[in-house]
């Protein structure tokens, strides 16, 4: 069995392509030109260039020694939080405005929901010169002001998504509604594994060199490719995606997925979506989704806003029903813990999506000899006020 | 025959209006089918109401939200709608997103709408080739026509597959645009319409999106066999309620 997208963007039986017709020949055009433009030499060039002199990649593959004491294990930590604006996020937005230009774009639209997708979109675009506009639910404009103003710093025009719940969901929905009504000239830069296909499989290879130097690092360290697990926060699962990516087809690595728990599983406030969903559609995807008995999607919740996502990407609702993919699920006060523990034992700050990935190892146990990778997708610079305001700093 | 097929026989431009179920009132369902038959309306669309209806504009996502607020779902349209045909002989659509039909089972759905003597479903994010793949035979069986869209972004080739696929007609989507986005129509829209005409399609096309008035309707329906009025109409009760249907469907023709 592969574990990667069939032609149709199937992953077992999620994915493909559940949209209405307005928006399919954009999807189409994508569908028919991403491989090609992505093989392109001029486009790896270019791709590659800008990661490496502009995003500073390769990040450092770092191991956590006091990490690693206290759990008796080694622990690496991939240090996605060092990429230009503080998360992997990037990786896929460089891809992408790279993508959109090729295909002949001249604007660009984005959601986003804590706004670090927005920030790496908002980015990319001034680094291109395009118009950029970036949707976001009114809500999540009021708690993530930082991310709004720099958003407009770097030229992007911040629309609130009013509609609904008015979180990352209905900013989404805003988003495919603006591509519907402009549908010639507007490429829309979807920030995680969700979506029609082919954006899951889309931003999956461009988050990829994750996975990809991960392997080389590993080699260098410990002469080997093959780390014996590889850990990764998901929310829609973008950077879990890329840390996973060439380990997807070798058995012997074991996958971790963690997701946000939110208050406690059960506790009505979570978002522990493997555990909690449902197959259903959510924009334009088949996969695992938190609905109502009569499928009408619900409201996801978590202290870390870069988790709350009603669905998860089809790759990882796959990962979750084969069985390929370990999920755990972590509460915020687990994983705020989890966060503090990495500032005073390696002086890293991590982003509270990732503070949910670290906070595995409390419960979930490792052979001192194991190597076990995790992804530090990114920086807690964003997450301050939260933190300020869980510990009473 | 399906009823939606023998009313597109007739000798008519056809006027087919869109509401969303469960609003302005929970029970207002019966009452909005009947009058608009009493009316002279020739089709109707029973929207399904669902949280992330991402193809429609502020109108229509706000009686969908309102609707679900007032607590309708999927059992209990269908439970309002059971004795429908004792009442209306008017074709009736419903029209709702895929995944609240993925829940209710789609077999059990296509079922009870057969027994409540539903003539077709609309459902814009079911794509063309996953219907055919694995559910065209569930519809036929319950004899439920599946009505495809088309835009004008879509292709010749893929036009021409969709009228192979159709039954009853084509639902034109008059512009590129969520429903009630844009008001009236110009010679890109003429063009359009022209161009679709000229195709000579084996079903007729109804326009939808767009049409608020009888100019509109006029300008819709100039080469297509019908047209649609969604928002115009959900404006309507909005502002009337449902004791002035009469006056909106006069104002169209």
């Amino acid at each position: 069995m592969s574990y990667h997208a069939n032609e149709k963007g199937y992953y077992g039986e999620f994915g493909g392509a559940y949209i209405p017709e307005m928006l399919y020949p954009n999807c189409e055009e994508l569908r028919q030109n991403y491989l090609q433009i992505m093989q392109e030499p001029s486009f790896q060039e270019e791709f590659h260039h800008l990661l490496k002199d502009y995003v500073g990649r390769p990040t450092p593959l770092y191991f956590a020694e006091r990490l690693s004491k206290k759990y008796n294990t080694k622990i690496y930590l991939k240090r996605e939080d060092l990429c230009h604006t503080g998360a992997h996020k990037v990786n896929n937005t460089i891809g992408q405005i790279l993508m959109a230009k090729k295909l002949g774009k001249n604007r660009i639209i984005a959601e986003t929901g804590a706004g670090q997708h927005g920030v790496a979109t908002a980015t990319v675009c001034a680094l291109m010169g395009i118009e950029c506009v970036v949707y976001m639910g009114e809500i999540d404009i009021a708690r993530q002001a930082p991310n709004v103003a720099r958003m407009k710093m770097l030229g992007a025009e911040v629309r609130p998504a009013t509609s609904g719940s008015k979180t990352l969901k209905d900013a989404t929905n805003e988003a495919i509604r603006d591509w519907i009504n402009n549908p010639v000239d507007t490429h829309y830069i979807i920030g995680s594994v969700v979506g029609p296909h082919p954006y899951p499989d889309m931003v999956a290879r461009f988050q990829s060199v994750i996975s990809e130097e991960i392997k080389s690092q590993l080699l260098e360290k410990e002469s080997r490719e093959n780390p014996d697990y590889v850990v990764a926060c998901v929310g829609g699962g973008s950077n879990a995606a890329g840390a996973f990516y060439h380990f997807l087809d070798t058995p012997e690595v074991g996958i971790i997925a963690v997701e946000a728990a939110g208050k406690g599983i059960h506790s009505g406030e979570s978002a522990a979506t493997s555990a909690l969903g449902k197959v259903g559609i959510i924009h334009g995807s088949k996969t695992l989704l938190m609905q109502t008995s009569d499928g009408q999607i619900t409201e996801p919740y978590s202290i870390s806003a870069g988790l709350d996502y009603p669905g998860v990407g089809p790759m990882h609702a796959h990962l979750y029903t084969s069985g390929r993919g370990e999920f755990i699920s972590i509460t915020d006060d687990d994983a705020m813990q989890a966060g503090l523990e990495l500032c005073k034992l390696e002086g890293i700050i991590p982003a509270i999506e990732t503070s949910h990935a670290l906070a595995i190892f409390e419960d979930r146990k490792f052979n001192e000899n194991d190597i076990v990778v995790v992804n530090l997708s990114g920086r807690g610079d964003k997450d301050l006020q939260n933190y300020i305001d869980y510990f009473k700093l | 025959m399906n009823r939606i097929k023998q009313k597109l026989q007739e000798d008519k431009k056809i006027l087919s209006i869109y509401f969303t179920a469960g609003y302005p009132n929970l029970n207002d369902t019966v009452k909005i089918i009947q009058d608009l038959e009493t009316n002279g309306v020739d089709l109707i669309e029973i929207g399904l109401p669902f949280s992330d209806p991402l193809a429609d504009g502020p109108t229509i996502q706000e009686s969908s939200t309102a609707a679900l607020k007032n607590g309708m779902h999927t059992a209990l349209l269908f439970e309002q709608l059971k004795d429908i045909r004792k009442t209306v002989t008017i074709p009736l659509i419903l029209m709702g997103y895929f995944n609240p039909v993925l829940q209710y089972g789609v077999e059990a759905f296509c079922k009870k709408c057969e027994e409540i003597g539903i003539d077709g479903l609309i459902l814009p994010d079911l794509p063309l080739d996953v219907y055919q793949d694995e559910y065209e035979s569930i519809f036929k069986k319950h004899g439920l026509i599946n009505i495809f869209l088309i835009t004008p972004q879509t292709s010749d080739a893929r036009i021409k597959a969709i009228d192979s696929a159709s039954e009853g007609f084509i639902y034109m989507v008059s512009s590129a645009s969520t429903t009630g986005a844009k008001k009236g129509f110009g010679d890109e829209q003429a063009a359009y319409f022209e161009r679709i005409a000229s195709m000579d399609l084996n079903n007729p096309q109804i326009v939808g999106f767009g049409i608020s008035n009888a100019t509109t309707f006029q300008q819709a329906t100039k080469k297509a066999k019908g047209a649609i009025i969604g928002s115009a109409f959900i404006k309507h009760v909005t502002q009337k309620g449902v004791d002035h249907i009469a006056e909106f469907v006069h104002q169209i023709r």
